[in-house]
């Protein structure tokens, strides 16, 4: 009996106190969701409610409207852009370079896997300056492709290793086999290690895609006219240009902008944890 | 786990020539990105480190200068001084709360994994641009803490407008992402055999011996691989920093990264910047050797039998 009370008290305090933690986690997601609905007197004077008065759309339709005569639907559709072409780059190109790496044996592949294997410590900073000086002096500085070309290169180096982990994992009898059928080495990626590397590449394209959604620095650096800004450039501006005044319009962009990321943690949450649990152990 | 293993040569003798070309082929995205895109930049920013250079005339030699210079800029100083002290009070802030609530987790109560996906959610959006405006307003003028805060008679001020709080403002939103470090250390936990609790029970071991005898040293390797991680992201901070708090008031935020983009694309000093840049390599470096060569004596790898 004892022993049952004492476990009854264990419980107890374990769901008072990860509840409560756990409200205070989704706290400032929830404000900025809720304040977002608020009637603009509200946002201040009733700021740490999580419950509007009443719940006003006009927030979204004048956010929407965007500032400087430029819409947020320019933003997102920049941001779109960039952020599929990264993606899609970085699964074709990515997955290819990882191939080669796990299944091909070619001259200096240790020193060039250790090169790569260097790169994922490397900080942004130390080649940010020269990059920047190229990217200017061929004029591609106010375009996308400083933004896209890393993700066409094969990407992160972190998703080409993660790439590498996996089809190690697949068995090489399958590679053989398919020689033996007269198999070519890119038959063997496109046939048979690409269908099997779909959990993978799936981990990595939404990494892929909420990392490069969210990127700031480099769209900073790069894009200057604000019709090629992105949403994350624009909602810095629209911060600067809104003070300390029209909080609502601001909120409301902020939420939309993070609507992706939310997106794929309702549908996709397990493969987002199998993949950092899984990086991080292998 | 974090010991990385270098891809196996399965075959005999010398490689065969039909590899050759479909190996490099195959790898060529990366390894054209890598020389123009790494090497290239790397010696051309290891070469502007020691010349002015401000994008508009070419850069002139300068030797060391730039490099001495460093060390009597108050600001670079300061930058350093305010980047260690946020990288080792939030890094291991962070990797405790993580270890503590996978700890919490792993007993398995129900609704242990909807909890442990629910704390993970600050840690997709906590770099994003959105996040930083809500960490603005939440905390600044008339912001809804600022005035819980005040309602609760604890303080008047803004926490950011502050010089004395401005820092914790940025550190509170990076240990909020406690989740990503959290869910690999569930993953880690679920890895220590049952057997080495119950031989510990059956030696009479309580709760906290169990914890520092077992838990620990069988986590090692996954603290290890978080704290390398962690410290190295923590040292490029910049978008937290560049938007809440503009590195300000009084310099008390200027992280490192930040002041690096202020001299290089601000006053347009390239020279001064690589420099920097090499500087943060080196301490990043240092760094991480520390931590591999410390690894012998305190992380714990299973399958080598012991230390």
């Amino acid at each position: 009996m004892n022993g049952k009370k004492k476990r009854l008290l264990g419980d107890v305090i374990f769901y008072v106190f990860v509840i409560g933690l756990g409200i205070l986690m989704v706290y400032p997601i929830l404000w900025m969701l809720s304040s977002s609905l608020k009637p603009a007197t509200e946002i201040f004077n009733n700021a740490v409610s999580l419950w509007p008065s009443e719940f006003v759309w006009e927030n979204y339709q004048s956010g929407w409207a965007g500032f400087g005569g430029i819409g947020f639907a320019t933003y997102f559709r920049n941001s779109l852009i960039v952020t599929s072409t990264v993606v899609i780059g970085t699964m074709i190109t990515g997955s290819l370079v990882a191939y080669g790496f796990a299944r091909i044996d070619f001259k200096m592949k240790n020193v060039l896997f250790a090169c790569l294997m260097a790169t994922i410590m490397l900080p942004v900073q130390i080649t940010l300056i020269p990059q920047y000086i190229i990217f200017n002096e061929l004029d591609l500085v106010n375009t996308f492709v400083p933004l896209m070309l890393p993700g066409l290169m094969g990407g992160q180096p972190f998703f080409i290793f993660l790439m590498i982990q996996f089809i190690r994992g697949i068995p090489r009898e399958l590679d053989e086999a398919a020689i033996v059928d007269g198999c070519s080495k890119f038959g063997i990626y496109w046939r048979i290690i690409l269908p099997l590397l779909k959990p993978a590449l799936v981990t990595v394209a939404l990494f892929c895609f909420m990392w490069t959604w969210d990127d700031f620095l480099a769209p900073l650096i790069y894009l200057n006219d604000a019709s090629i800004h992105t949403v994350t450039i624009a909602l810095r501006n629209f911060m600067d240009v809104s003070g300390g005044t029209s909080w609502g319009p601001l909120l409301a962009m902020s939420s939309l902008s993070l609507l992706p990321q939310l997106l794929i943690f309702v549908f996709f949450q397990k493969y987002l944890v199998q993949g950092i649990a899984t990086t991080g152990l292998k | 786990m974090a010991k990385i293993k270098t891809p196996i040569n399965f075959s005999l003798g010398s490689t065969s020539k039909r590899d050759n070309v479909a190996g490099y082929l195959s790898i060529s995205p990366w390894l054209i990105g890598f020389i123009l895109l790494i090497v290239g930049p790397m010696v051309a920013s290891f070469y502007l480190s020691f010349t002015n250079y401000n994008l508009l005339s070419s850069p002139t030699w300068v030797g060391l200068d730039n490099y001495r210079n460093l060390f009597s800029d108050d600001r670079f100083l300061k930058s350093l001084e305010v980047t260690f002290k946020f990288v080792f009070i939030s890094v291991p802030l962070k990797l405790i709360f993580a270890l503590a609530l996978a700890m919490l987790f792993n007993t398995g109560r129900r609704g242990s994994s909807l909890f442990s996906a629910i704390y993970y959610i600050p840690s997709i959006i906590g770099g994003s641009v959105a996040v930083a405006v809500v960490w603005r307003q939440l905390f600044g003028r008339q912001g809804a803490i600022t005035q819980l805060l005040s309602m609760l008679n604890i303080t008047d001020t803004n926490l950011i407008g502050n010089p004395d709080t401005a820092l914790s403002v940025l550190i509170l939103l990076v240990v909020w992402q406690f989740g990503s470090p959290m869910i690999i250390f569930l993953a880690g936990l679920r890895q220590v055999p049952q057997e080495l609790y119950e031989a510990a029970s059956v030696d009479g071991a309580g709760k906290v011996r169990q914890f520092c005898n077992v838990t620990l040293p069988m986590l090692t390797p996954v603290i290890f691989f978080n704290l390398v991680m962690q410290t190295i992201g923590s040292f490029m901070t910049f978008t937290q920093s560049y938007l809440i708090t503009g590195g300000g008031p009084l310099d008390e935020t200027l992280f490192y990264a930040v002041y690096l983009y202020e001299v290089a694309f601000e006053y347009l000093r390239m020279g001064y910047a690589s420099a920097m840049a090499w500087v943060l390599l080196v301490i990043i470096a240092f760094i991480t050797l520390l931590f591999f060569l410390t690894s012998k004596y305190w992380v714990f790898y299973q399958s080598e039998g012991g230390r």
